[in-house]
Formats: structure tokens, C-alpha cells, sequence
């Protein structure tokens, strides 16, 4: 526009709001390059600040009409549901992030099932109880990738959680219609949550008990074991014995009993 | 041996009218009749030569695939070798030298049968079972031989002697059962292997330490809801007989609310702000018990669903195990760490004979 301007001597109807445009263009562009790195760290600093607390209202409003019910307007649990005063960030984002809460109705064990809240909304609930009693906090992204000792988190495994969850982490049976859930298919950041925060029937492993490398030892054991295909075959789900012989006695026995019949059969 | 004489006897009625009818009830006209055997029908590969020459061809694939599956075998052990270094190999080795082995020995027996049913003589005869009571001489030439056996060696006559035989065969076998005792891996040791199984590597101040890694434990560690798995401090693969001493030794340690605790008087002693010890051997067969439940305080041992309350003296409610898990009385050293305040009070694990109940 400027160029044509020049050719003609006269200026251009559009050159006044092309000229404003640049000059704000430029102008703002300064402004942001300014305060990038000018006020880089407390820009984001107070940003975040606001933003954190904006989340603490948004998780109790969340709170109020999905948790309250059961947990009390001000966490401190009714005969539904326990005080979550001190279960930390790390509950709820396992808790709700697993969509294990909310509870579709009372029963044994709450099982897990379709994610009923987006992150942010996650992240709000886990920012609004945290705010409200503190406790074990989200885990750090290092601990969850799976680099840690695959032998010693096995062992750690075995020793502390195998019980239950099965040597391999395909689950277990408990008493009174209760269970230990498969592990194959948890996200790290909920294994790592579950450890610390001891969810429903599972005993707490703090990090007194089991330190954060502990932790991602048995994270990466885990993860190992989902990746590397089984050496010896099929695994059958790695159940155990029992699934295994029953697979045993209906195809294997199977297999004898039809051949059997076609050996004593006659021909025709 | 009159009493014999006379059921042979019996037997002989019995058997006059061609069966034996033991205790059966028979109605005459309600009997299953005999069917006969059904006519003999021929063959396709009788009938027809082209079916008799596809049945000879399809013997002779099968004999075919056999080889295959063989010279498979062998190729796939060659093409597919296992790396001592990477365990991943071992699966397409096995899986692709058993597909060959397999291929070969089913298909051999495949056609084998396949040639039989098809090819071979087709004739049906007919075994008569022969009868199986021998015949009245051969009885009563049994019977003149016991007879005369008894009269010649006074085994009836001579009471005293048979009856004392009786009770030497009896004590015979006897000290092969006690040799078992020495079986218990303990008594290798030297000693009482049922004074052994008495006792466990827990003494009066050892630490309670984390297993595996063996790292003592403080008592502010434990949060309330937790459950930490214990061995006794100073023990590790290196240890005389390690394994026998960590299955005797190995011990659960939970807090629970202290309010929550059910506890007899004379163990009130035995726990430390609500932190309780328990053997984790089960007292049914042995099992390690370990599945606690952290609101429940429900631990259940896997092999047999025994389930012991944690909160009140990890008495049995459920489950064929019939004593309470043994309990470990402990308490806090200066160093604020947990400690053993003694061994356990009784013997951990299932029962054994000279176990008082």
C-alpha cells in the first residue's frame, strides 16, 4: 500500500490505518518482548498465583455439586463417605482421575470407570483439597518414566504388593467381595498415587516406608513387565495356576478326548 | 476253612443259573436283552477303488507332513538360537521346534490311524470272554494246598506264636517313621528340631528392619494405614540358612487408630501407639499371610482364605486356620527405632506334634 503511494504522490485512503496497524503492531510486539524477559519469572509467578487460586474456587464449587454429599460441604466426610482433610492432591487425582469417584453407588469397592471430569477439573478438586489440609502432593514426571531398577523394584514388588496384585500385577481376589486391580493398564502417575496414598483397602506406602525411588523402581518393574513379551509363551493373563489349568483341562483334554472318538469311531 | 468251604458253595448256586446275580434285584421281563452286534456294513474304500486310492494318498500326505514337520524341527533349532544372554530368544526357539516336533509325531500317528481305519482288513470278530472262576478242581486243589499248609506249619493251632508274629510285623516298619523326624531341615543343625521350630531369630532389642532392603525402621515412619513387611535386623542371603530363618522370622507390621485396637490386658504391653507385629506365617499350613486391608483390618492369607482381624489380636474370623497369629511384642529403642521386646511367645506357623495346643 505504502509502495502504491509512492508510485502515485498521494496517499492512500488505507495508508492512515495501515500506519496505526504498524505502529501498534510494533508497539505491542515491544511490549511483549519487554516483559518476557524483563518480567519473565514474576510475570508467571503471579500468573500462576492468580490462576491457583482461581483453581481452589473452581475446585470447591466442583466440590459442592459432585463430592459434598457424601463428603461433607467442608471435607470433613459424613457416614457415606471419609474426611478428605489431608489425603493431599495425590487422592484425588487418582480417586477421580481413574473415575473412581464419584461412587456410581455404595458397594464393596469402587470400581474404576469412564473419567467422569476433565483435567483441568481434576486439577481443581486436587488444588481445593489440597488447599484444605495439605497431604501427599501429585508425583514429580521423573519418577514415573520408568528409568529407575527394574530388579530391585521387582523385589520391592514382590515383597510389598505382589500379595495381592499378583506376582506380575494382574490382580487378586480379597475378602467380602473386594479385590486388588490389575496393573496393567494404570497409568503411572495413579500407580505412584495409589503407593502414597493407600486408596480404599490398600495400606499406605509413604514415603518413610517406601522411598520416592522405591516408588519408581516398582513403577518401572511394572512397566518392564507390560513392555517385555512373556519368554516361556502364552501367559494366559498371568493368573496363575489355576487359570492355567483349567485352560489345561478343557483344551488340552479336549484335544485327547475329540481324537479319541475319531480313533474308536468307524469309518465309512 | 469250613467257613470257606461253605461260600464256595454259595458261589456255586449262585452261579448254576449262568450269571451272578450278587445283590441285584432282576425282573424277568423288565431285562435289558441283548442287542446283538450290528451288521457289518462295508467299507467306501471297499466299494470304491477311487476312494480306496484317496485314502491312500491322503495316508501318504500325512507321512509327508511328518517329514516336513521334522526337517521343520530341525531348521527352526538352527534358524532360531537361544542366546544365553537374552531370555527373549528362548520363545521362538521353543515355540517354532516344538511346532515341528508336534507336526511330526501327530501327523505320523494321524496317518498311521488314517491307514488302519481305511485300508487295513476291514473284519469284525468276536472274542467270547472266557469265564473267570476256575474250575471246581482247581479250586479244591487250591484249597488241599492252604490246608494242608495250615495242618503242616500249626499257623491255626499254635495261637501264641501267630498272634505275637502279628504284633512284631506290626512294630516292624516303626522306626522308619521316627527316622523321619530327622528329615526337618533343623535337625541338620544338631538339636530338637520341634525346640527349633520353637523359636525365631527375634531376641530381646533386635531392630525391626525393612524387607528386603534391611533398613531399620522408625516408629514415627509408620503412618496410620500403613503395612510394612519385616525382617529381623542382621538378616540376609548371607545369613546361615537364611531362607528357613526368614520364613520362621518374617513379621507384618500395621498402625491402626489406637482406638481401634482390641487388645487382651496382658498385651497391652505388646504394641507401641497403635503399631501391632504380627508373624506373617499362617498358623493353617504355613502360608505367608499378607493381604491386609487397610479399613477392614482384615489380612488374609491367599491359599486357603483364612482371614485374622488385625485390629483384635489377629484372631481368626474366617477360614480353616485355628489359632490367632502369633504376636510380636515390640517397642522403641533411645534411637526412636523399632525393636523387638522378646521372641514370640509362642511357636509362629501351623501346628506340629509336640506342639502344646
Amino acid at each position: 500500500m505504502k509502495r502504491t503511494a509512492k508510485k502515485t504522490g498521494r496517499r492512500s485512503p488505507l495508508a492512515s490505518v495501515a500506519l496505526l496497524g504498524i505502529g501498534l503492531l510494533f508497539t505491542g510486539g515491544a511490549y511483549v518482548v519487554v516483559s518476557q524477559t524483563a518480567n519473565a519469572t514474576s510475570a508467571s509467578a503471579s500468573a500462576s498465583a492468580s490462576t491457583a487460586s482461581d483453581l481452589v474456587d473452581e475446585g470447591q464449587k466442583l466440590f459442592s455439586a459432585n463430592c459434598a454429599t457424601c463428603h461433607g460441604t467442608s471435607l470433613e466426610g459424613t457416614g457415606s463417605g471419609p474426611s478428605l482433610v489431608g489425603v493431599g492432591a495425590a487422592a484425588v487425582s487418582f480417586q477421580v482421575g481413574t473415575g473412581r469417584m464419584p461412587m456410581a453407588n455404595q458397594g464393596a469397592q469402587a470400581p474404576a470407570k469412564a473419567v467422569q471430569f476433565t483435567d483441568e477439573q481434576i486439577s481443581a478438586l486436587a488444588a481445593y483439597v489440597a488447599a484444605n489440609g495439605g497431604g501427599p502432593e501429585i508425583p514429580d514426571e521423573s519418577l514415573l518414566q520408568g528409568n529407575g531398577d527394574a530388579a530391585h523394584g521387582a523385589e520391592l514388588f514382590r515383597t510389598n504388593c505382589a500379595m495381592c496384585h499378583n506376582v506380575s500385577g494382574a490382580g487378586g481376589a480379597l475378602t467380602e467381595g473386594k479385590y486388588a486391580p490389575a496393573l496393567n493398564t494404570v497409568t503411572p502417575q495413579h500407580i505412584y498415587e495409589a503407593m502414597v496414598t493407600g486408596p480404599q483397602n490398600m495400606p499406605v506406602f509413604s514415603d518413610t516406608n517406601l522411598t520416592s525411588t522405591d516408588k519408581q523402581d516398582i513403577i518401572t518393574y511394572l512397566l518392564y513387565v507390560r513392555e517385555n513379551a512373556s519368554p516361556g509363551g502364552i501367559d494366559l493373563g498371568n493368573l496363575g495356576p489355576v487359570a492355567e489349568g483349567l485352560f489345561l483341562w478343557i483344551f488340552g483334554l479336549g484335544i485327547i478326548v475329540a481324537f479319541t472318538v475319531w480313533l474308536a469311531s468307524k469309518s465309512n | 476253612m469250613t467257613n470257606s468251604d461253605q461260600r464256595s458253595d454259595e458261589d456255586a448256586i449262585d452261579v448254576q443259573g449262568g450269571y451272578s446275580s450278587g445283590i441285584a434285584v432282576i425282573d424277568p421281563e423288565d431285562s435289558f436283552t441283548d442287542p446283538g452286534i450290528e451288521p457289518h456294513r462295508p467299507r467306501k474304500t471297499d466299494l470304491f477303488p477311487e476312494a480306496e486310492k484317496r485314502s491312500a494318498r491322503t495316508v501318504v500326505a500325512w507321512m509327508v507332513l511328518s517329514a516336513i514337520g521334522a526337517v521343520a524341527a530341525i531348521v527352526a533349532y538352527v534358524v532360531f538360537p537361544i542366546d544365553g544372554h537374552d531370555i527373549s530368544t528362548v520363545r521362538p526357539n521353543n515355540l517354532f521346534l516344538g511346532l515341528g516336533i508336534a507336526l511330526s509325531l501327530l501327523a505320523l500317528g494321524i496317518g498311521a490311524v488314517h491307514w488302519a481305519r481305511q485300508l487295513m482288513v476291514d473284519e469284525e470278530t468276536i472274542d467270547i470272554r472266557h469265564p473267570q472262576r476256575g474250575s471246581e478242581e482247581a479250586q479244591a486243589g487250591a484249597l488241599e494246598v492252604l490246608d494242608a499248609a495250615n495242618k503242616e506249619s500249626g499257623f491255626g493251632r499254635r495261637t501264641l506264636i501267630r498272634r505275637s508274629l502279628i504284633g512284631a510285623a506290626v512294630l516292624t516298619p516303626l522306626p522308619g517313621i521316627v527316622m523321619l523326624r530327622d528329615l526337618a531341615p533343623l535337625a541338620t543343625q544338631g538339636g530338637d528340631p520341634a525346640e527349633l521350630l520353637r523359636h525365631t531369630m527375634w531376641t530381646a532389642g533386635t531392630r525391626l528392619t525393612r524387607d528386603p532392603d534391611g533398613t531399620p525402621i522408625k516408629a514415627s515412619d509408620v503412618q496410620i494405614g500403613s503395612a510394612v513387611h519385616v525382617i529381623p535386623e542382621g538378616l540376609t542371603n548371607e545369613t546361615e540358612d537364611w531362607l528357613n530363618k526368614k520364613a520362621k522370622a518374617v513379621v507384618l507390621v500395621v498402625r491402626l487408630e489406637e482406638e481401634d485396637l482390641i487388645e487382651a490386658e496382658e498385651k497391652k504391653s505388646w504394641s507401641y501407639h497403635g503399631i501391632v507385629a504380627y508373624s506373617k506365617i499362617c498358623t493353617h499350613v504355613g502360608c505367608p499371610v499378607a493381604l491386609v486391608e487397610q479399613h477392614t483390618h482384615h489380612l488374609l492369607c491367599p491359599c486357603h482364605q483364612s482371614t485374622f482381624d488385625v485390629a483384635d489380636g489377629a484372631k481368626v474370623i474366617f477360614g480353616p486356620a485355628n489359632r490367632a497369629l502369633p504376636q510380636l511384642p515390640i517397642a522403641v529403642d533411645d534411637e526412636g527405632y523399632l525393636v523387638a521386646q522378646s521372641d514370640f511367645h509362642e511357636p509362629v506357623g501351623p501346628s506340629f506334634p509336640e506342639r502344646a495346643l
